[in-house]
Protein backbone atom coordinates (compact mmCIF):
# COMPACT_ATOMS: atom_id res chain seq x y z
CA UNK A 1 0.00 0.00 0.00
CA UNK A 2 2.81 2.38 -0.43
CA UNK A 3 1.54 5.06 -3.26
CA UNK A 4 4.54 7.70 -3.43
CA UNK A 5 4.44 8.72 0.11
CA UNK A 6 6.95 10.78 1.14
CA UNK A 7 7.78 10.73 5.09
CA UNK A 8 10.18 13.17 7.15
CA UNK A 9 9.71 15.93 4.24
CA UNK A 10 10.57 19.43 5.26
CA UNK A 11 6.68 20.34 4.76
CA UNK A 12 5.31 17.72 7.16
CA UNK A 13 8.30 18.18 9.94
CA UNK A 14 7.39 22.41 9.32
CA UNK A 15 3.61 21.19 9.07
CA UNK A 16 3.23 19.72 12.64
CA UNK A 17 4.37 22.69 14.19
CA UNK A 18 2.05 24.87 12.10
CA UNK A 19 -0.75 22.85 13.76
CA UNK A 20 0.29 23.73 17.43
CA UNK A 21 0.30 27.50 16.29
CA UNK A 22 -1.85 29.56 19.09
CA UNK A 23 -1.42 26.71 21.33
CA UNK A 24 0.44 26.57 24.88
CA UNK A 25 2.90 23.56 24.89
CA UNK A 26 3.65 22.45 28.66
CA UNK A 27 6.74 20.95 30.64
CA UNK A 28 5.23 17.80 32.31
CA UNK A 29 7.54 15.71 34.73
CA UNK A 30 4.51 12.75 34.84
CA UNK A 31 1.96 11.08 33.52
CA UNK A 32 -1.07 12.85 36.00
CA UNK A 33 0.41 16.37 34.75
CA UNK A 34 0.44 15.70 31.03
CA UNK A 35 -2.93 14.83 31.65
CA UNK A 36 -3.92 17.97 33.37
CA UNK A 37 -2.08 20.03 30.78
CA UNK A 38 -4.40 18.39 28.34
CA UNK A 39 -7.53 18.76 29.66
CA UNK A 40 -6.37 22.15 30.42
CA UNK A 41 -5.94 22.50 26.60
CA UNK A 42 -2.70 22.05 25.86
CA UNK A 43 -1.82 21.34 22.25
CA UNK A 44 1.55 19.61 23.16
CA UNK A 45 3.10 18.46 26.04
CA UNK A 46 7.24 18.41 26.63
CA UNK A 47 8.16 15.15 28.84
CA UNK A 48 11.16 15.89 31.28
CA UNK A 49 12.40 14.61 34.71
CA UNK A 50 12.97 17.86 35.95
CA UNK A 51 11.49 21.62 34.96
CA UNK A 52 13.92 24.02 34.49
CA UNK A 53 13.28 25.48 38.02
CA UNK A 54 13.97 22.16 39.85
CA UNK A 55 17.11 21.76 37.20
CA UNK A 56 18.80 25.22 38.57
CA UNK A 57 17.69 24.46 41.89
CA UNK A 58 19.66 21.01 42.11
CA UNK A 59 22.42 21.54 39.22
CA UNK A 60 24.28 19.03 38.29
CA UNK A 61 24.19 17.42 34.93
CA UNK A 62 21.01 17.58 33.21
CA UNK A 63 20.04 14.69 30.40
CA UNK A 64 17.35 13.14 28.41
CA UNK A 65 14.70 11.88 30.72
CA UNK A 66 14.39 7.99 30.85
CA UNK A 67 12.43 6.39 28.09
CA UNK A 68 9.82 4.62 30.30
CA UNK A 69 8.87 7.96 31.71
CA UNK A 70 8.37 8.91 27.83
CA UNK A 71 6.39 5.75 27.09
CA UNK A 72 4.33 6.32 29.84
CA UNK A 73 3.25 9.80 28.59
CA UNK A 74 2.83 8.97 25.30
CA UNK A 75 0.29 6.57 26.45
CA UNK A 76 -1.55 8.75 28.63
CA UNK A 77 -2.13 11.47 26.41
CA UNK A 78 -3.66 11.63 22.71
CA UNK A 79 -1.64 15.31 22.00
CA UNK A 80 1.75 15.43 20.87
CA UNK A 81 4.91 14.39 22.73
CA UNK A 82 8.09 16.14 22.81
CA UNK A 83 11.17 15.27 24.48
CA UNK A 84 14.73 17.01 24.68
CA UNK A 85 17.80 15.94 23.99
CA UNK A 86 21.54 17.55 24.79
CA UNK A 87 22.70 20.04 22.33
CA UNK A 88 24.95 17.91 20.01
CA UNK A 89 23.62 14.65 21.48
CA UNK A 90 22.42 12.97 18.28
CA UNK A 91 22.43 9.41 20.13
CA UNK A 92 19.55 11.04 22.60
CA UNK A 93 18.32 11.83 19.83
CA UNK A 94 17.99 8.81 18.17
CA UNK A 95 16.47 7.31 20.93
CA UNK A 96 14.03 9.79 20.86
CA UNK A 97 12.82 8.91 17.61
CA UNK A 98 13.25 5.52 18.06
CA UNK A 99 10.74 6.11 21.25
CA UNK A 100 8.42 7.96 18.49
CA UNK A 101 8.72 11.16 19.82
CA UNK A 102 6.25 13.69 17.94
CA UNK A 103 9.15 16.44 17.97
CA UNK A 104 12.65 16.90 19.77
CA UNK A 105 13.63 20.05 21.35
CA UNK A 106 17.81 20.20 21.45
CA UNK A 107 17.77 21.99 24.45
CA UNK A 108 19.99 24.28 26.12
CA UNK A 109 18.29 23.21 29.33
CA UNK A 110 19.88 20.45 29.10
CA UNK A 111 23.89 20.25 29.70
CA UNK A 112 25.24 20.52 26.62
CA UNK A 113 26.69 17.92 25.18
CA UNK A 114 28.97 19.24 22.35
CA UNK A 115 30.59 22.88 22.72
CA UNK A 116 30.96 23.16 18.86
CA UNK A 117 27.96 21.03 17.02
CA UNK A 118 24.70 21.51 17.21
CA UNK A 119 22.71 18.13 16.25
CA UNK A 120 22.59 17.67 12.09
CA UNK A 121 19.06 17.45 12.12
CA UNK A 122 18.41 16.61 8.52
CA UNK A 123 19.45 13.16 9.52
CA UNK A 124 16.39 12.16 11.24
CA UNK A 125 12.35 11.85 10.16
CA UNK A 126 11.32 13.24 13.49
CA UNK A 127 11.08 17.35 13.54
CA UNK A 128 13.08 19.42 16.04
CA UNK A 129 12.54 22.60 17.60
CA UNK A 130 15.84 24.41 18.89
CA UNK A 131 16.02 28.10 20.94
CA UNK A 132 17.69 31.21 19.61
CA UNK A 133 18.19 34.44 21.11
CA UNK A 134 18.16 36.54 18.11
CA UNK A 135 17.74 35.75 13.93
CA UNK A 136 21.44 34.42 12.81
CA UNK A 137 20.92 31.57 15.91
CA UNK A 138 17.78 31.13 14.34
CA UNK A 139 18.80 30.63 10.53
CA UNK A 140 21.87 28.50 12.05
CA UNK A 141 19.45 26.07 13.69
CA UNK A 142 16.93 26.05 10.46
CA UNK A 143 20.19 25.56 8.41
CA UNK A 144 20.83 22.31 10.55
CA UNK A 145 17.61 21.18 9.86
CA UNK A 146 15.56 22.36 12.69
CA UNK A 147 11.84 23.06 11.92
CA UNK A 148 10.57 24.66 14.42
CA UNK A 149 12.08 27.71 16.27
CA UNK A 150 11.54 28.54 19.45
CA UNK A 151 13.31 32.25 21.05
CA UNK A 152 14.91 30.89 24.03
CA UNK A 153 13.80 33.34 26.83
CA UNK A 154 15.72 32.60 30.66
CA UNK A 155 13.87 28.90 31.44
CA UNK A 156 13.39 27.81 34.84
CA UNK A 157 12.87 32.11 36.62
CA UNK A 158 9.57 32.78 35.83
CA UNK A 159 11.02 36.04 34.69
CA UNK A 160 9.68 37.27 31.07
CA UNK A 161 12.37 39.89 30.78
CA UNK A 162 14.59 37.78 28.86
CA UNK A 163 11.70 35.97 26.59
CA UNK A 164 11.20 39.89 25.57
CA UNK A 165 14.12 40.31 24.73
CA UNK A 166 14.65 37.65 22.37
CA UNK A 167 11.24 37.97 20.80
CA UNK A 168 11.83 41.68 20.10
CA UNK A 169 15.29 40.84 18.84
CA UNK A 170 14.60 38.35 16.28
CA UNK A 171 11.63 39.76 14.90
CA UNK A 172 13.49 43.38 14.60
CA UNK A 173 16.23 41.89 13.06
CA UNK A 174 13.73 40.53 10.15
CA UNK A 175 12.36 43.36 9.81
CA UNK A 176 15.37 45.41 9.47
CA UNK A 177 16.28 43.11 6.71
CA UNK A 178 13.03 43.21 4.73
CA UNK A 179 14.26 47.37 4.66
CA UNK A 180 17.66 46.30 3.11
CA UNK A 181 18.05 46.58 -0.86
CA UNK A 182 18.98 42.94 -2.68
CA UNK A 183 22.56 44.13 -3.00
CA UNK A 184 22.83 44.55 1.12
CA UNK A 185 21.75 40.75 1.75
CA UNK A 186 25.22 39.74 1.23
CA UNK A 187 26.73 41.31 3.78
CA UNK A 188 23.38 41.13 5.90
CA UNK A 189 24.28 37.02 5.40
CA UNK A 190 27.49 37.63 6.59
CA UNK A 191 27.21 39.29 10.07
CA UNK A 192 24.19 37.74 10.78
CA UNK A 193 26.26 34.10 10.04
CA UNK A 194 23.91 32.41 8.21
CA UNK A 195 23.23 31.33 4.40
CA UNK A 196 22.49 33.66 1.75
CA UNK A 197 19.67 31.84 0.02
CA UNK A 198 17.66 32.00 3.61
CA UNK A 199 19.00 35.36 4.50
CA UNK A 200 16.82 36.33 1.03
CA UNK A 201 13.84 34.43 1.94
CA UNK A 202 13.31 35.82 5.34
CA UNK A 203 13.86 39.70 3.62
CA UNK A 204 11.32 39.09 1.19
CA UNK A 205 8.66 37.04 3.32
CA UNK A 206 9.23 39.07 6.13
CA UNK A 207 8.76 35.99 8.44
CA UNK A 208 11.03 32.91 9.79
CA UNK A 209 10.16 29.97 7.27
CA UNK A 210 9.08 27.81 10.07
CA UNK A 211 6.99 28.52 13.32
CA UNK A 212 8.46 30.85 15.89
CA UNK A 213 7.04 30.11 19.57
CA UNK A 214 8.53 31.94 22.77
CA UNK A 215 9.73 30.12 26.01
CA UNK A 216 11.22 31.09 28.85
CA UNK A 217 10.14 32.61 31.55
CA UNK A 218 6.36 32.95 31.27
CA UNK A 219 4.51 32.64 34.44
CA UNK A 220 1.36 34.07 34.16
CA UNK A 221 -1.42 34.36 31.37
CA UNK A 222 -0.20 38.26 30.86
CA UNK A 223 2.74 36.74 29.99
CA UNK A 224 1.67 34.59 27.39
CA UNK A 225 -0.70 37.72 26.14
CA UNK A 226 2.67 39.88 25.97
CA UNK A 227 3.67 36.94 23.74
CA UNK A 228 1.32 36.60 21.19
CA UNK A 229 0.75 40.29 20.99
CA UNK A 230 4.30 40.25 20.15
CA UNK A 231 3.89 38.23 17.25
CA UNK A 232 4.86 34.84 18.70
CA UNK A 233 2.66 31.78 16.87
CA UNK A 234 2.47 30.42 20.51
CA UNK A 235 4.26 29.43 23.34
CA UNK A 236 5.98 27.49 26.11
CA UNK A 237 5.52 27.39 29.56
CA UNK A 238 8.23 25.29 31.39
CA UNK A 239 8.18 25.77 35.38
CA UNK A 240 5.23 28.50 35.58
CA UNK A 241 2.44 25.72 35.59
CA UNK A 242 3.67 23.32 37.87
CA UNK A 243 5.39 25.30 40.24
CA UNK A 244 2.46 27.32 40.86
CA UNK A 245 0.08 26.94 43.46
CA UNK A 246 -2.76 25.89 41.64
CA UNK A 247 -1.62 24.22 38.29
CA UNK A 248 -4.68 22.79 36.47
CA UNK A 249 -6.58 26.32 36.71
CA UNK A 250 -3.07 28.42 35.60
CA UNK A 251 -3.22 25.87 32.67
CA UNK A 252 -6.61 26.16 31.95
CA UNK A 253 -5.89 30.62 32.56
CA UNK A 254 -2.29 30.37 30.37
CA UNK A 255 -4.27 28.70 27.48
CA UNK A 256 -7.34 30.86 27.34
CA UNK A 257 -4.77 34.14 27.19
CA UNK A 258 -3.14 32.45 24.23
CA UNK A 259 -6.33 32.35 22.30
CA UNK A 260 -7.79 35.53 22.93
CA UNK A 261 -3.99 37.60 23.71
CA UNK A 262 -5.37 40.47 21.73
CA UNK A 263 -8.56 40.72 23.90
CA UNK A 264 -8.05 42.30 27.17
CA UNK A 265 -10.75 41.52 29.08
CA UNK A 266 -10.93 37.99 28.28
CA UNK A 267 -6.97 37.88 29.70
CA UNK A 268 -8.56 39.82 32.78
CA UNK A 269 -10.80 37.24 33.21
CA UNK A 270 -8.06 34.22 32.48
CA UNK A 271 -6.15 35.78 35.13
CA UNK A 272 -8.40 35.98 38.53
CA UNK A 273 -8.38 33.85 41.31
CA UNK A 274 -5.05 31.71 39.98
CA UNK A 275 -3.53 31.99 43.49
CA UNK A 276 0.25 32.10 44.11
CA UNK A 277 2.44 31.99 40.86
CA UNK A 278 5.85 30.79 41.18
CA UNK A 279 8.34 32.20 43.22
CA UNK A 280 10.56 33.10 40.34
CA UNK A 281 14.67 34.68 40.22
CA UNK A 282 14.90 37.74 38.71
CA UNK A 283 17.53 37.21 35.51
CA UNK A 284 19.55 40.30 36.68
CA UNK A 285 20.54 38.14 39.80
CA UNK A 286 21.44 35.50 38.37
CA UNK A 287 25.59 35.23 37.62
CA UNK A 288 26.54 34.56 34.37
CA UNK A 289 27.38 31.04 34.59
CA UNK A 290 23.63 29.86 35.39
CA UNK A 291 22.36 31.54 32.49
CA UNK A 292 20.72 29.08 30.17
CA UNK A 293 20.20 30.99 27.18
CA UNK A 294 24.18 32.05 26.55
CA UNK A 295 24.22 27.39 25.86
CA UNK A 296 24.22 27.29 22.29
CA UNK A 297 25.12 29.89 19.64
CA UNK B 1 -20.81 37.86 4.36
CA UNK B 2 -17.28 36.41 4.81
CA UNK B 3 -15.81 32.51 5.09
CA UNK B 4 -15.16 32.34 8.81
CA UNK B 5 -12.27 30.25 9.93
CA UNK B 6 -12.32 28.97 13.52
CA UNK B 7 -9.33 30.74 15.31
CA UNK B 8 -9.10 28.70 18.54
CA UNK B 9 -6.13 26.95 17.67
CA UNK B 10 -4.42 25.66 14.28
CA UNK B 11 -3.20 26.13 10.48
CA UNK B 12 -5.71 29.12 10.63
CA UNK B 13 -3.64 31.53 8.57
CA UNK B 14 -2.78 29.34 5.92
CA UNK B 15 -6.55 28.71 4.89
CA UNK B 16 -7.38 32.14 5.49
CA UNK B 17 -4.52 32.37 2.42
CA UNK B 18 -6.03 29.95 0.38
CA UNK B 19 -9.63 31.34 0.57
CA UNK B 20 -8.60 35.19 -0.06
CA UNK B 21 -6.28 33.20 -2.82
CA UNK B 22 -9.86 32.00 -4.16
CA UNK B 23 -11.37 35.25 -4.40
CA UNK B 24 -13.55 34.86 -0.86
CA UNK B 25 -13.30 36.88 2.27
CA UNK B 26 -12.48 35.17 4.92
CA UNK B 27 -12.28 36.16 8.79
CA UNK B 28 -10.84 34.34 12.29
CA UNK B 29 -13.46 33.04 14.48
CA UNK B 30 -13.09 32.92 18.59
CA UNK B 31 -16.36 33.95 19.28
CA UNK B 32 -20.12 33.63 18.86
CA UNK B 33 -20.40 37.12 17.90
CA UNK B 34 -17.97 36.68 14.96
CA UNK B 35 -19.14 33.30 13.86
CA UNK B 36 -23.41 35.07 13.51
CA UNK B 37 -21.26 37.38 10.94
CA UNK B 38 -20.34 34.49 8.62
CA UNK B 39 -21.88 32.46 5.66
CA UNK B 40 -19.76 29.48 6.18
CA UNK B 41 -17.16 27.88 8.49
CA UNK B 42 -13.74 26.03 7.83
CA UNK B 43 -12.44 24.16 10.69
CA UNK B 44 -8.97 24.04 10.37
CA UNK B 45 -6.20 21.66 10.81
CA UNK B 46 -4.85 21.92 14.81
CA UNK B 47 -4.97 19.16 17.75
CA UNK B 48 -8.47 17.65 17.74
CA UNK B 49 -8.41 17.13 21.10
CA UNK B 50 -7.14 20.75 22.22
CA UNK B 51 -9.79 22.58 20.17
CA UNK B 52 -12.57 20.42 21.65
CA UNK B 53 -11.74 21.61 25.40
CA UNK B 54 -11.63 24.98 23.63
CA UNK B 55 -14.95 24.52 22.00
CA UNK B 56 -16.17 23.72 25.82
CA UNK B 57 -14.34 25.45 27.82
CA UNK B 58 -15.10 28.95 25.69
CA UNK B 59 -18.79 27.76 25.19
CA UNK B 60 -18.48 27.82 21.33
CA UNK B 61 -19.71 23.84 21.01
CA UNK B 62 -22.88 24.20 20.91
CA UNK B 63 -22.65 27.49 18.63
CA UNK B 64 -20.62 25.93 16.16
CA UNK B 65 -22.81 22.71 16.39
CA UNK B 66 -26.00 24.94 15.71
CA UNK B 67 -24.31 26.87 12.15
CA UNK B 68 -23.14 23.08 10.97
CA UNK B 69 -26.37 22.14 11.28
CA UNK B 70 -27.45 25.02 8.45
CA UNK B 71 -24.70 26.21 6.74
CA UNK B 72 -21.59 24.86 5.15
CA UNK B 73 -18.51 23.88 7.05
CA UNK B 74 -15.12 22.76 5.82
CA UNK B 75 -13.13 20.39 8.26
CA UNK B 76 -9.27 19.90 7.91
CA UNK B 77 -7.84 16.93 9.49
CA UNK B 78 -8.27 17.82 13.28
CA UNK B 79 -11.58 19.35 11.76
CA UNK B 80 -12.99 16.15 10.02
CA UNK B 81 -12.64 14.09 13.04
CA UNK B 82 -14.45 17.28 14.82
CA UNK B 83 -17.35 16.60 12.77
CA UNK B 84 -17.77 13.13 12.66
CA UNK B 85 -20.22 11.08 14.49
CA UNK B 86 -17.79 8.24 15.38
CA UNK B 87 -14.29 8.86 16.34
CA UNK B 88 -12.17 5.55 17.15
CA UNK B 89 -9.12 6.44 19.72
CA UNK B 90 -11.34 9.21 21.31
CA UNK B 91 -10.53 10.34 24.83
CA UNK B 92 -13.85 9.23 26.81
CA UNK B 93 -14.60 13.01 27.53
CA UNK B 94 -14.02 14.22 24.40
CA UNK B 95 -16.67 16.20 22.89
CA UNK B 96 -17.87 16.53 19.33
CA UNK B 97 -19.72 18.81 16.94
CA UNK B 98 -20.86 15.95 14.66
CA UNK B 99 -22.62 16.18 11.40
CA UNK B 100 -21.35 14.16 8.86
CA UNK B 101 -22.44 10.31 9.70
CA UNK B 102 -18.99 9.01 9.01
CA UNK B 103 -16.21 7.10 11.67
CA UNK B 104 -12.95 8.20 11.54
CA UNK B 105 -9.40 6.67 13.40
CA UNK B 106 -7.42 9.27 14.78
CA UNK B 107 -3.56 9.36 14.42
CA UNK B 108 -4.10 6.06 11.69
CA UNK B 109 -0.80 5.74 10.24
CA UNK B 110 1.28 6.33 13.35
CA UNK B 111 2.80 9.63 14.85
CA UNK B 112 4.82 12.40 13.57
CA UNK B 113 7.95 10.42 12.01
CA UNK B 114 4.90 8.53 9.86
CA UNK B 115 2.96 11.81 8.78
CA UNK B 116 3.90 12.42 5.01
CA UNK B 117 3.31 14.02 1.75
CA UNK B 118 1.68 12.40 -1.13
CA UNK B 119 -0.51 12.87 -4.50
CA UNK B 120 -4.30 12.38 -4.04
CA UNK B 121 -6.77 11.86 -6.78
CA UNK B 122 -10.12 14.38 -7.27
CA UNK B 123 -11.60 12.15 -9.89
CA UNK B 124 -9.34 13.04 -12.13
CA UNK B 125 -7.37 16.27 -10.77
CA UNK B 126 -4.57 15.24 -8.95
CA UNK B 127 -3.13 17.32 -6.02
CA UNK B 128 -0.60 16.75 -3.64
CA UNK B 129 -1.31 17.18 0.13
CA UNK B 130 0.53 16.59 3.60
CA UNK B 131 -1.12 14.14 6.03
CA UNK B 132 0.07 15.08 9.45
CA UNK B 133 -0.41 12.63 12.55
CA UNK B 134 -3.28 12.25 10.03
CA UNK B 135 -6.73 10.41 10.86
CA UNK B 136 -8.51 7.68 8.41
CA UNK B 137 -12.27 7.52 7.41
CA UNK B 138 -12.52 4.05 8.20
CA UNK B 139 -16.65 4.12 7.46
CA UNK B 140 -18.06 6.27 5.02
CA UNK B 141 -21.89 5.83 5.88
CA UNK B 142 -23.56 7.41 2.11
CA UNK B 143 -21.26 10.32 2.09
CA UNK B 144 -19.89 10.97 -1.39
CA UNK B 145 -16.19 10.61 -1.74
CA UNK B 146 -14.61 13.21 -3.37
CA UNK B 147 -10.68 12.15 -2.86
CA UNK B 148 -9.28 9.19 -2.47
CA UNK B 149 -5.26 7.79 -1.74
CA UNK B 150 -4.47 4.76 -3.36
CA UNK B 151 -8.20 3.69 -3.62
CA UNK B 152 -9.12 5.01 0.10
CA UNK B 153 -11.36 7.61 0.94
CA UNK B 154 -9.16 10.59 2.29
CA UNK B 155 -12.33 13.88 1.49
CA UNK B 156 -15.37 13.46 1.61
CA UNK B 157 -19.09 15.46 1.32
CA UNK B 158 -22.22 15.48 2.73
CA UNK B 159 -24.55 17.69 1.80
CA UNK B 160 -22.92 20.96 2.30
CA UNK B 161 -20.61 19.91 4.82
CA UNK B 162 -17.24 18.90 3.58
CA UNK B 163 -14.26 16.81 5.30
CA UNK B 164 -10.54 16.11 4.62
CA UNK B 165 -8.31 13.96 6.48
CA UNK B 166 -5.45 16.22 4.82
CA UNK B 167 -3.83 19.41 4.97
CA UNK B 168 -4.43 21.44 1.09
CA UNK B 169 -3.81 24.62 3.19
CA UNK B 170 -0.17 23.52 3.60
CA UNK B 171 0.55 22.97 0.15
CA UNK B 172 -1.59 25.16 -1.61
CA UNK B 173 -3.79 22.70 -3.18
CA UNK B 174 -7.18 24.47 -4.08
CA UNK B 175 -9.20 21.74 -5.31
CA UNK B 176 -11.27 20.98 -1.99
CA UNK B 177 -11.66 24.79 -1.48
CA UNK B 178 -12.52 25.30 -5.48
CA UNK B 179 -15.44 22.77 -4.28
CA UNK B 180 -16.31 23.88 -1.04
CA UNK B 181 -16.79 27.47 -2.17
CA UNK B 182 -18.88 26.60 -5.05
CA UNK B 183 -21.24 25.11 -2.47
CA UNK B 184 -21.37 28.30 -0.51
CA UNK B 185 -22.54 30.07 -3.68
CA UNK B 186 -24.99 27.79 -4.39
CA UNK B 187 -26.53 27.54 -0.97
Amino acid sequence: MSQNKNEGTDLVKRGLAEMLKGGVIMDVVTPEQAKIAEDAGAVAVMALERVPADIRAEGGVARMSDPDLIDQIIDTVSIPVMAKARIGHFVEAQILEALEVDYIDESEVLSPADYLNHIDKWQFNVPFVCGATNLGEALRRITEGAAMIRSKGEAGTGDVSEAMKHIRTIRGEIASLSAKSPDELYVAAKELQAPYQLVKEVAETGKLPVVLFVAGGIATPADAALMMQLGADGVFVGSGIFKSGNPAERAKAIVKATTFYSDAKQVADASRGLGEAMVGINVADLPAPHRLAERGW
Amino acid sequence: MPIGVLALQGDVREHIHLLTELGSTAVEVRTVEQLATCDALVIPGGESTTISKLLVNFGMLEPVKEFVSSKPVLGTCAGLILLSKEVVGRLPDQQLIGGLPITVQRNAYGGQTHSFEAEVDFSGVSETVAFIRAPKIVDVQGCEVIATLGGEPVAIRYGILFGATFHPELTGAKELHRQFLSAVESV
